[in-house]
């Protein structure tokens, strides 16, 4: 049991005694990396032996080739929305090691209740690279048949739930997931996750207080990477950390370098070996960073520093854990070089493949509105079918 | 047959279901121990105990939104808000997730539920223990939306409801709770989802009503006779999907429309049965088509009985509209 004692810090900091001034320093440096979390390599590429899970060589190897498909990915994608190939695109780079690493822990049975900026946990969790790419192009392969925009993903097949964009929505529903879960006697967990934003809202209150209240068992994965699109981690709340807030609803919250893949495994795996033997929810704040945008909608030099960005580049997560596993031998710069052509040509190909798959049938707008299309919807379905044959007369 | 009240209807629908399909579980504030502010409920917490009849936390989104994550991981939930005045916390998780999952995920996902809640005036309730919102529902893509106006349409549809692969609002009218009873055959049956009843039959107007104004409609039928005017009444029982096919019918016939509800006029259901009826039988129309609703106000609470339809209003568009 031993090892879940890291499990109990939920990186209180006593700010109390800071005068004002100091006060404001802090909101306005780089502070939501600072202060005690759980850390397997520092930034000096050390290891704390004590911690460092045991991963076999071929799942290290992995681990880093996702990692770098996510990045890849998130740049072909984001030149692909400025080409006009892609309506939108929300990018994850500099979250990989929270998404990866904490997804990485979980089981196929295991569910994820996912954000829009998850790719990182869809891609570990064996997802089709095609599925993805069919899904941002929204075309008739498309698993939410064009239904949605860009990141708003679903996939059955990895039991990754369907996204909304109202921020903190899908937590009370992972809770209830984890809570039938529990009914029904499964060993099964939930990986749901959220940003620091999302802690705002009422429905991160209602969600971790029934998760508490119900010890049900899933795992709150807060990927904060300090700003909800332009809104700093500070002006969300006055609270030390955001991992103090699961005390108040009865379980424990950890703060963890959400850029060190190895210390999100660790926690991730804590944590759901715990709820997985009715030990109940637990909060895992990752302290990382969004690299980019928000999305392709908005230019975040308008409210960040290039000190900043550049303060985070030095952490970049992929980065580190290059020099951890080259410590371990496994990775060299031929690796590098076989991994990154590997994922260039499965991208370009997935991307050149969907590409050629059309928009889905007009007559789809009308289907899984309801179980049975109903006879109202039949006739919306004809009308608009008609203007459709009218304008081509 | 036994002669039931609503209360009791919904009672026997769920404690019947529950016996019969073990995935059933009930949810809501003071639903398990105290039987529901209503006693609704009351009962199964002793039958079939705490995991499956859950006083929550005092919490909407909360109630709504895990009752829709049981729903997807195979669960078939009743989440119960007390009263309708209080389900907006929960709007978002019924709008954005709860109507939506089965189609922004393409049918990967859905979500069957039936929320319950008592809504509707007359109880002396006020603002917030009074209202009819069922018009946000109904413009909503992906909910059905179902309003009982007896004990034997309570139980059928409510049946119906538990085994529909939608999600559902069920709006009980608390006013009629225990004033209307009626008889309901021993065991088994259904009363299907999208079907109107014809409550009355006559050949000079239509009355569409729903919940406990089809009552008001029913006395005001048998009020106009002494003047020779025979009402058509239709109770529309759900608004989601809409039986328009009956509603058309009884226009046909009669030529005169009457739409009563308790909710307010602008933008409520009666405004899309009027606009249906015009965009499909207007030819048909002896003259305008009438709406006697609740005022554009919140609900009031000393002066409740001014605010709600009544007999004498629904007459008085009786008279106006045979007079047109």
């Amino acid at each position: 049991m031993n090892s879940s004692h890291y499990l109990i810090d939920s990186g209180r900091r006593n700010r109390r005694f800071l005068t004002q001034t100091e006060q404001q320093e802090e909101q306005e440096s780089l502070s939501h990396i600072e202060g005690d979390m759980l850390q397997v390599i520092s930034l000096e590429g050390k290891i704390n032996a004590q911690l460092e899970p045991k991963l076999s060589v071929e799942d290290l190897k992995k681990l880093y080739k996702t990692m770098v498909l996510t990045r890849v990915l998130d740049t072909k994608c984001m030149n692909m929305q400025r080409q006009g190939r892609i309506g939108f695109y929300v990018p994850c780079a500099g979250q990989e090691a929270a998404q990866i690493g904490s997804a990485f822990a979980a089981t196929a049975e295991d569910w994820i209740v996912p954000t829009y900026r998850d790719q990182g946990v869809a891609l570990i969790r064996g997802l089709d690279l095609r599925k993805l790419i069919a899904h941002l192009m929204g075309n008739s392969s498309d698993s939410m048949m064009g239904k949605q925009m860009p990141n708003h993903w679903g996939f059955s097949e990895i039991h990754f739930m369907s996204v909304a964009s109202p921020i903190a929505a899908q937590l009370p529903v992972a809770t209830g997931i984890a809570m039938s879960m529990k009914l029904k006697k499964k060993d099964t967990i939930v990986l749901a996750y959220h940003g620091d934003g999302a802690t705002s809202e009422g429905d991160f209150h209602a969600a971790y207080n029934f998760a508490g209240v119900y010890k049900a068992p899933v795992i709150f994965i807060c990927e904060n990477n300090g700003w909800a699109i332009s809104v700093p981690v500070a002006r969300q709340t006055a609270a030390a950390t955001l991992a103090i807030k699961a005390e108040a609803y009865g379980f424990d919250g950890v703060r963890v370098d959400g850029n060190d893949i190895l210390a999100v495994y660790k926690a991730t795996k804590l944590a759901i070996d715990r709820a997985r033997s009715g030990g109940g929810p637990t909060m895992i704040e990752c302290l990382t960073y969004r690299m980019g945008p928000h999305s392709t909608s908005d230019d975040p030099t308008k409210y960040r520093t290039k000190e900043e960005i550049e303060f985070w580049k030095k952490r970049d997560p992929i980065e580190r854990f290059k020099n951890y596993l080259e410590l371990r031998g496994v990775w060299n710069q031929d690796f590098e070089n076989k991994a990154r052509t590997v994922v260039d040509e499965e991208i370009n190909r997935a991307i050149e493949e969907e590409e050629k798959i059309p928009p889905p049938e007009t007559s789809s707008i009308f289907k899984d509105v309801y179980a049975e299309e109903p006879a109202s919807l039949r006739e919306q379905e004809k009308e608009e079918l008609s203007y459709e044959s009218s304008s081509k007369e | 047959m036994p002669t039931i009240n609503i209360v009791q209807a919904v009672n026997q629908a769920l404690k019947e279901e529950m016996r019969r399909d073990d995935r059933i579980v009930v949810l809501g504030e003071d639903v398990g121990r105290d039987g529901g502010v209503f006693r609704a409920t009351e009962g199964l917490y002793d039958e079939f105990g705490p995991d499956r009849v859950m006083d929550t936390p005092l919490a909407e989104s909360g109630i709504i939104g895990t009752a829709i994550g049981m729903a997807i991981y195979g669960l078939n939930p009743v989440p119960e808000i007390q009263f309708l005045d209080f389900i907006y916390p929960a709007f978002d998780q019924i709008v954005t997730n709860l109507a939506k999952l089965r189609y922004r995920s393409g049918g990967q996902y859905s979500c069957h539920l039936v929320v319950r809640a008592p809504y509707g005036g007359g109880i002396k309730g006020g603002h917030y223990h009074s209202q009819s919102s069922e018009a946000y529902f109904t413009h909503t893509a992906g909910l059905k939306v179902v309003i009982p106006s007896s004990p034997y349409d309570t139980k059928g549809l409510l049946l119906s409801s538990l085994r529909d692969p939608d999600p559902i609002i069920f709006l009980e009218p608390k006013r009629i709770y225990r004033a209307v009873k009626g008889e309901i055959p021993e065991g088994e049956f259904t009363v299907p989802i999208g079907k109107a009843r014809i409550a009355r039959e006559g050949r000079d107007v239509s009355i569409l009503a729903y919940g406990a104004m089809l009552h008001v409609a029913m006395d005001a039928a048998e009020a106009a006779k002494k003047n020779g005017v025979e009402a058509d009444v239709v109770d529309l029982r759900t608004l989601v999907p809409l039986d328009i096919d009956a509603i058309l019918s009884s226009v046909q016939k009669t030529g005169r429309v009457i739409i009563v509800h308790e909710a307010p006029r602008t933008s409520g259901f009666g405004a899309e049965i009027s606009a249906q009826i015009a965009e499909r039988a207007i030819e048909y129309l002896k003259g305008p088509i009438l709406r006697v609703t609740g005022y554009d106000t919140p609900f009031p609470y000393t002066l409740e009985e001014y605010y709600l339809p009544s007999v004498p209003k629904v007459l008085k568009a009786i008279e106006k509209l045979m007079q047109y």
